[in-house]
């Protein structure tokens, strides 16, 4: 139970010290191919039962796998991507082992040489600080088919569809510290997939998953023995999860116990993690090259060729943003969250205010989607639109208050910001001339004010400067509202 | 690869085949246990071979695995699929309960 | 009939066209050969229906003047070879309800090209085995001194004694270790096993994937030529699958051999060997001496540890392979309580004994602790054994050697299995370095027992094998028929 003290994240307060997590992750990202990994059938979700499935992927007699070409490309791609050493020549192994849903009593994947070695990415730590995760691998293999359990009570229903289906395992060194830069390594990982659009990263749907892997220890100890928690598909449970195992392995410690290397899953109704229900010992996996496959070898050119047509990564985009468009840090990661955000940006912030772009995407825009349940994708308003709002707010032609009111509206019309305010007769009053009329028509009205003003209630300026935009329906430029009142309260 | 790493007992006999999801009978296990130990002596000769500087035969072939291109050929054949299973039902195989 | 079970399958191929007899005739002779030697259990299914429509269509085809290679010729298939809505075992209670709905792409070849299906042959189960004893319907007899009831060899043994019988006009097999070889130098005739991926393997029950290999199982050395002619193809669905065109072999009869090379390995003549045997290799060796070869004493000094190796990466790739036996997608299930129940019940009945001991060694050598010294080290080895075939192939062109230590023997002599292991001693090199082998008979032995001759030759050059295997069988004209055999 962690105390009321001002703990670092990832520290947990037991009796006999401070503990700290020490966690590492193996996602596992659906490959954003058509087709499965060494089978024709179509990789999509959501198939009607086992419709997706060829002789190869049910596992018949005689059945044998060829390599997709395109899912070696995007482990190449996202290996890559996390800056990792790429192999020129890998090996398929099979990981044997029975169950219901792997049709051909063994997985292919890849054991001593996989397609990808070691890595690593930045991740931010909180808005200040960042932190370098290792990445120890990355390979390519087959997932399996899902179980129905809860459709009769002595029986199981089993769906082949998702058996074969391309799957990229990414698997970090043990060098994340905390539930917190557990959810940032996600987040990032899945950004970097996105980016280079080797995997969609929907978690909702399966195509992203992670394993974690934790363990405790008082500083400056070797590491603990771990537990893994296995199928977590969403940040908000990697997080749960986490600080429940290491609670749980801290409570044990404390006691005197000692940690048991085993598999658990996560109780997402009780928060807890369990140990999974199996019957006998460790796996012994077997592992051994598949003789039906040949080693996979590409040469340097191919990989070069890919990485000439990697797109610009996230921390490449977030020192550009910065430097070519003067925006903050912090709103540059942000943007930099997802590619077409930074697209939408740039459209956006074409020959305009950089900054005031970016304000208006964090605060106004990425708000109003999500209220009505939309993605950048599908936003009512174009980048155009966006700059053209910004434009005019730029140019002094409405107040930012009049904007947002302007913003509204093209969420809901879809209509340009420059005929909105036409439409409206919202352009901002900024004639010296007619500011000074409204001005001194304030000051005429509200004599009794001007007086407590001018005695020393200085407060009532904001009064004066109220007035002036009501008479004005808020189109007064309030620059000069208040230097024109600063001058004529005398 | 000493004899004492080739001598497979009853117990080891009872790993293995539960690691291969073989049911043995009883009256069988000591035959088999003496089967798998000649056998295993007999490849035990494979100890003497000097190998320090030799990679394992990953191939004959001597080829490069061919790859194949990113379209669907193949699904879509459900009642293929599941023509020879032992029980199916509504689209699915089924099997005995496996409880998680 | 006994007049149309006379042509080889050159000869029938040519009357066929010729129009001098009919696929249907011929067709229905094989038929009646099938029941007449029925006791030899060589078919497990036989599809007379089938055969005789298929024989329709090859005759209505040479009426018209479109004869493909094959066209109306008889042919028996190992049932290790899946074979559309027919049904295909491998020779084992597992799978003995099992109907493919695919064919295997070598017997589609078949089809393809004219060949009439008569039905599928018994062989071991999973082709494990060399006397064609661990078949779950019962052991196929030899034709060859039928009374004593001898083996035909295995593990193809239902094809090799269909061949020898007569009771198919040529068959295909497969060769793992020997399966091929070694039951035609048992049954008395031709059986050719290519270079491994010469031969797709898409469709074939795969028992151990780095070795098998399919071939054909013919009276002569042109058959095997005309069968390998269109059995072999390269196929994208097998990614081992050689993309490299062969020649048509039936060129290659009838080439002078003069200057070639022949090496003897001085490891393969050892203690263990027949009197009778070693005498016919000294009379292969002067034979090809006599045609113009040039015989070079050779060696492959690691031949003696190709058996081990070889019962080590065969039961490890199959303990993997036949995981998917398990009665879940088709195949025999014995019903359970438990998911894992039904799989231990299942396997462990639906298996015979041979296959359940292999599985058992295939796992224990993959396991935990014991993957470094034995599968990885027979790995290893195998690159030397390879090695050694390379460095011998610098020097010579083929090579020549017995195909067997020992002529057939009884069944039901209960030999244990390490005994039986020993039968594969000259066959299994050639496979392990993935290299093109072929057995022809070349005389009988002092019982009546025929006796086969192997000729090795250079990874894809079953051209030159074909050559030179053509002159020997001339020199030893083998004109010898199994006392068993239908007539």
């Amino acid at each position: 139970m962690s105390e009321t003290l001002k703990l670092k994240p990832g520290h947990i307060q037991g009796e006999t010290g401070v503990w700290e997590m020490v966690i590492g992750l193996e996602i596992h990202a659906q490959v954003s191919s058509k087709s499965k990994l060494f089978s024709g059938a179509s990789a999509t979700f959501g198939a009607q039962a086992n419709s997706n499935v060829s002789l190869v992927d049910a596992a018949m007699p005689g059945m044998l796998p060829v390599i997709n070409e395109y899912c070696v490309e995007q482990a190449v791609k996202t290996g890559l991507a996390l800056n990792a050493q790429i192999n020129n020549v890998s090996i398929f192994d099979r990981k044997n082992y029975f169950y219901a849903d792997l049709p051909q009593g063994y997985q292919i994947s890849q054991f001593t040489k996989p397609i990808v070695g070691e890595g690593e990415i930045n991740i931010d730590v909180d808005d200040e600080n960042q932190t370098t995760i290792g990445i120890e691998r990355l390979h390519l293999e087959q997932d399996a088919g899902k179980s129905l359990h809860d459709q009769h009570p002595s029986k199981s229903y089993i769906d082949l569809n998702r058996t074969g289906v391309a799957l990229m395992e990414i698997v970090s060194k043990p060098d994340i510290r905390s539930p917190q830069e557990a959810g940032a390594y996600v987040k990032k990982i899945r950004s970097i997939l996105r980016y280079v659009g080797s995997c969609d990263g929907n978690m909702e749907e399966g195509s992203l998953r992670a394993d974690c892997n934790v363990s405790v220890r008082k500083a400056g100890e070797e590491f603990g023995t771990r537990c893994e928690i296995k199928n977590l598909n969403s940040i908000r449970f990697i997080n749960q999860a986490i600080q429940a195992e290491a609670e749980r392995q801290v409570e044990i410690l404390e006691a005197g116990g000692e940690i048991n290397q085993e598999t658990r899953l996560f109780d997402t109704s009780t928060g807890e993690t369990r140990s999974m229900r199996s019957k006998e010992d460790a796996h012994d996996y077997r592992y051994f090259p598949d003789p039906d496959l040949l080693p996979l070898e590409f040469t340097d050119s191919y990989v070069q060729d890919i990485k000439e047509k990697l797109p610009e990564l996230p921390d490449f985009a977030k020192k550009r943003l910065v430097n070519e468009y003067g925006i903050t840090p912090y709103d540059a990661s942000i943007l930099v969250e997802e590619k077409d955000y930074v697209d939408f940006f740039e459209q956006a912030a074409t020959g305009g205010d950089g900054k005031l772009t970016a304000n208006w995407m964090i605060s106004e825009l990425f708000g109003a989607l999500k209220k009505e349940n939309l993605l950048l994708a599908n936003s009512p308003i174009s980048p155009e639109a966006l700059g053209e709002l910004i434009g005019l707010i730029a140019k002094g032609i409405i107040s930012g208050k009049i904007a947002k009111d302007v913003f509204s509206e093209m969420m809901i019309s879809s209509k340009k910001p420059s005929d909105i305010v036409k439409e409206k007769g919202l352009e901002q009053v900024s004639d010296d001339k007619e500011i000074l009329k409204l001005v001194e028509n304030v000051i005429a009205d509200n004599q009794d004010k001007v007086k407590d003003y001018l005695s020393g209630k200085d407060k009532l300026f904001g009064f004066f400067v109220g007035q002036v935009m009501k008479i004005s329906q808020g189109k007064a430029n309030p620059g000069l509202v208040n230097k024109m009142l600063k001058e004529n309260l005398k | 690869m000493s004899n004492k790493k080739s001598i497979v007992d009853i117990p080891t006999v009872n790993k293995i085949a539960r690691l291969s999801r073989l049911d043995i009978p009883e009256k069988n296990k000591q035959s088999l246990t003496n089967d798998l130990n000649n056998i295993l002596g007999f490849v035990a000769n494979l100890e003497e071979v000097d190998t320090s500087n030799v990679e394992p035969l990953a191939s004959v072939t001597g080829h490069k695995l061919p790859l194949r291109s990113d379209i669907v050929t193949d699904g879509n054949i459900e009642d293929l699929v599941l023509k020879n299973a032992p029980e199916s039902s509504s689209g699915f195989f089924v099997v005995p309960k496996v409880i998680e | 009939m006994s007049d149309l079970l006379k042509y080889d399958l050159l000869g029938a191929s040519e009357a066929i066209k010729s129009k001098e007899i009919s696929s249907v005739e011929l067709t229905n002779a094989y038929i009646e050969a099938i029941e007449k030697t029925s006791s030899l259990g060589a078919y497990l299914e036989i599809v007379k229906d089938k055969a005789l429509e298929m024989a329709v269509v090859s005759d209505e085809n040479i009426s018209k003047g479109v004869a493909r290679p094959l066209e109306g010729l008889p042919i028996g298939v190992k049932d290790m070879f899946c074979t559309k809505d027919i049904k295909t075992t491998a020779s084992s209670k597992i799978l003995d309800n099992f109907y493919p709905t695919y064919e295997s792409t070598v017997t589609q070849n078949l089809w393809n090209d004219g060949a009439v299906m008569l039905g599928k042959l018994s062989c071991d189960e999973f082709a494990m085995g060399s006397s064609n004893e661990t078949a779950a319907k019962g052991n196929v007899i030899n034709p060859w001194l039928k009374h004593k009831k001898m083996s035909p060899g295995g593990s193809s043994g239902g094809s090799a004694a269909a061949v020898a019988a007569r009771s198919a006009l040529a068959a295909t097999g497969t060769d793992t270790g020997g399966s091929i070889r070694q039951p035609a130098a048992f049954c008395g005739i031709t059986g050719l096993k290519p270079t491994y991926g010469r031969c797709s393997r898409w469709g074939i029950v795969a028992f151990s994937s780095s070795l098998d290999q399919a071939g054909p199982l013919t009276r002569t050395v042109s058959d095997a030529a005309l069968m390998l002619n269109s059995m072999a193809s390269y196929d994208k669905k097998d990614s081992t699958s050689a993309n490299l065109a062969m020649p048509d072999l039936m060129s290659y009869l009838g080439n002078s051999i003069k200057g070639k090379k022949i090496g003897i390995p001085k490891e393969y003549t050892q203690d263990g060997i027949s009197d009778d045997i070693v005498n016919f290799y000294q009379k292969s060796i002067n034979w090809l001496k006599e045609a113009g070869a040039e015989i070079i004493p050779v060696s492959l000094p690691h031949t003696k540890y190709a058996l081990p190796v070889y019962y080590i990466i065969a039961p490890a790739e199959a303990s993997s392979n036949l995981a998917r036996y398990d009665g879940v997608r088709f195949g025999q299930r014995k019903e359970a309580s438990s998911l894992d129940d039904m799989y231990e019940t299942t396997r462990g009945e639906g298996f015979g004994d041979e296959v359940k001991r292999r599985i058992m060694i295939g796992t224990y050598v993959l396991s935990s602790g014991y993957y470094d010294a034995y599968y990885l080290k027979a790995q290893k080895v195998r690159r030397l054994i390879k090695e050694d075939f390379e460095n011998v192939f610098k020097k010579v062109d083929y090579i020549l050697t017995p195909s067997t230590p020992t002529t057939s023997f009884e069944l039901g002599k209960k030999q244990d299995p390490l005994t039986m292991y020993l039968n594969d001693i000259f066959t299994v090199p050639a496979s392990l370095a993935g290299l093109p082998g072929i057995s022809l008979p070349v005389g009988l032995d002092k019982l009546g027992l025929p006796i086969g001759i192997q000729l090795i030759a250079n990874a894809f050059d079953e051209p030159g094998l074909i050559s030179t295997a053509h002159v020997l069988e001339k020199s030893a004209d083998f004109n010898f028929i199994a006392d068993g055999a239908a007539k």
